[in-house]
């Protein structure tokens, strides 16, 4: 089995969001950078996958050259090999996105075959689109089931299931398909020591698609104005549990 | 200008977002050329409730691929609409399902998507102002093509019944291509009813990494019992796992809107507390008067969780006289 899963380099925020001078980026000097969680599960998942099936299984992302670091985490979790498709550091909407990996997938799959399975995540952690995996699956003509929590593969196809109010909603579909998920769909493992050195010398391929127009074009960013007060302090240890209650009961929980 | 509305039905209406769309939708359009668009059997039955809510025209599709939730079929009914009536705008909430149709909708008419905007303004192009990083952050930006296919975020604006008539009905049956017939709901598993659920909760006792261990949630449930309430937990809790995913609160995890939450050993990440603002007030119990959380919340209590909580239980206890 040939498994696929795209994701995206996101910093990692922490308390406050604090935005560069002209507004168009979040200022990420201090910053680390991460995996959106949806997109580990997909690493997680498709890792398990060819474990359990044998096959080849690839990461790939589009984004800046520094993303390098997130196909090497990929790897060191389980992936084979890596697609570096270079946005050449600007951020590109939700439909040049969804061109350039198509692209990248028809190129890889005439290549080395049909990837049975791709995984996106439902949405990504910055830009929130919410578009790119079903924009992929309509270019190529494949099923997709958005919002995964569960996946089984059966025969030559994968049960789905979506969480919903009340329960969960199950789909079928055969191969090959598309499926973007949602963090909860497992618990991804921690990376051992030698998997993250091995990591370091596994391949990764690097094009440079041309940037589309941009038809969702950013103008600029902005930060929501906060509840902009501090707390009301009610006490400190265990002294304080009194007050506390008094506001439980004002605020008529208990 | 002419808007179709996408609308997610209920077992015995219409889900309050699309509601909420349906108020943002009519605004923007400015005027009552408000149309939507509801799939499946006795849509035709939604009319007077739509009619109050500004729509002039409803459209049912019908057609037996509607029995369950499919897609890329309505996704296709929103696409013959957009053919055949030529709006400038189409919406739908901002939920799962809202997100997931216009998405399809873009792909098949190859146009922009703007999904969860709490603002627009009409224009060539038209502009949105929409969430990123699950509300924590927002973006202007321009929405290029016709007709704009946007999403509304939840709760930015209420639903807005008006003075209108009976919305009248237009049935027709959409044109299905076999792909389109493909994917679709074969089964719903029932999740099995255990105690209060975290998103309908109006007390959330949530920990954070200061819990220390699963076994430092104990506390918490006690708690959480005492005020009927439901416990959650942050991402650092999940990735450790002392507690399921179905237990997070925050961006990646569940939103919550309750009367009260009590954040426990939690710093107050953006990404939570994208989770959590919806919460009418919080209590933050921390060791660290500096945490990030501090700016967030109402009411504060500076110490360890693991005398506070236990306290606090004990407190109510008493006043209780059990
Ligand atoms: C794309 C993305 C999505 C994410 N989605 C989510 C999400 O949905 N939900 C989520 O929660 N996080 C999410 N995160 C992670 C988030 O950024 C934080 O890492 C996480 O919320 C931190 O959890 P925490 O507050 O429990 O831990 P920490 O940040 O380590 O904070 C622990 C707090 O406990 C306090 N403390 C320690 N001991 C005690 C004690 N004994 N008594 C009282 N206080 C104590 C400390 O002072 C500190 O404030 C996401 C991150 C990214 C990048």
């Amino acid at each position: 089995m040939r498994v696929l899963v795209c994701v995206k380099r996101v910093p990692m925020t922490g308390g406050r969001i604090v935005l560069t001078e002209d507004a168009q980026e979040i200022d990420t000097a201090h910053l680390g950078f991460t995996i959106s969680p949806h997109e580990e599960c997909g690493i997680e998942e498709a890792a398990r996958l060819i474990e359990a099936h044998g096959g080849e299984s690839v990461v790939l992302t589009l984004g800046a050259a520094e993303a390098e670091e997130q196909l090497r985490d990929a790897m060191a979790l389980g992936i084979d090999r890596a697609l570096h498709l270079d946005s050449e550091g600007s951020e590109w909407d939700g439909q040049a996105t969804a061109e350039a990996i198509t692209n990248a997938i028809r190129a890889e799959e005439a290549a080395s075959g049909t990837f049975d399975l791709v995984f996106f995540g439902n949405e990504s952690a910055d830009a929130g689109g919410f578009q790119v995996g079903i924009r992929v699956a309509h270019a190529l003509g494949r099923p997709c089931v958005t919002g995964l929590k569960g996946i089984a593969v059966e025969g030559s196809g994968v049960r789905c299931e979506q969480e919903v109010p009340g329960g969960r909603d199950v789909y079928r579909i055969p191969f090959p398909a598309i499926v973007t998920v949602k963090e909860g769909l497992n618990l991804p493992h921690y990376p051992s020591v030698p998997a993250k050195l091995r990591a370091q010398r596994q391949p990764v391929d690097t094009a440079t698609p041309a940037r589309q127009e941009q038809r969702l074009r950013k103008l600029r960013l902005v930060v929501p104005e906060s509840r902009g007060k501090r707390a009301e302090v009610l006490g400190e240890g265990p002294a304080a549990a009194e007050r506390v209650v008094e506001v439980l009961r004002e605020i008529g929980v208990a | 200008m002419r808007a179709l509305v996408v609308i997610e039905r209920l077992a015995d209406g219409v889900d309050e977002l699309s509601l909420q769309a349906l108020a943002f939708g009519r605004g923007l359009a400015g005027g009552p050329d408000v149309h939507a668009l509801a799939v499946g059997e006795g849509g035709a039955d939604l009319a007077p409730l739509l009619g109050a809510h500004g729509v002039s025209e409803v459209h049912v599709a019908e057609h037996e691929a509607f029995v369950s939730y499919a897609p890329p079929a309505v996704a296709r009914a929103v696409v013959d609409l957009v053919e055949r009536l030529s709006p400038g705008l189409v919406l739908a909430a901002g939920s799962d399902r809202g997100n997931e149709v216009l998405a399809r909708a873009a792909a098949m008419v190859e146009l922009p998507f703007a999904a969860n905007c709490v603002d627009a303004t009409t224009g060539d192009p038209l502009r949105v102002t929409r969430q990123r990083w699950g509300g924590s952050l927002l973006e202007e930006a321009e929405l290029a093509g016709a007709p704009a296919l946007l999403t509304v975020a939840p709760h930015v604006v209420a639903a807005a019944p008006v003075d209108g008539a009976e919305a009248t009905v237009d049935t027709f049956t959409p044109t299905l291509s076999p792909d389109e017939l493909a994917v679709r709901v074969v089964e719903h598993v029932r999740a099995e009813a255990a105690g209060v659920s975290l998103s309908d909760a109006n007390v959330v006792v949530s920990g954070g990494r200061g819990t220390g261990s699963a076994e430092g949630f104990a506390v918490l449930e006690e708690l959480a019992e005492l005020l009927r309430g439901a416990v959650g937990c942050s991402r650092a809790v999940t990735m450790a796992g002392w507690r399921p995913h179905t237990d997070q609160v925050g961006q990646t995890g569940t939103k919550i809107a309750p009367d009260i939450y009590i954040a426990c050993g939690i710093s107050g990440a953006t990404q939570h507390m994208a989770g959590c603002k919806g919460a009418k007030k919080i209590l933050a119990i921390n060791v660290d008067p500096e945490a990030s959380i501090m700016a967030s919340a109402d009411y504060a209590v500076i110490g360890d969780l693991r005398e506070v909580v236990p306290a606090v239980s004990a407190e109510i206890r008493k006043a209780r006289g059990t």
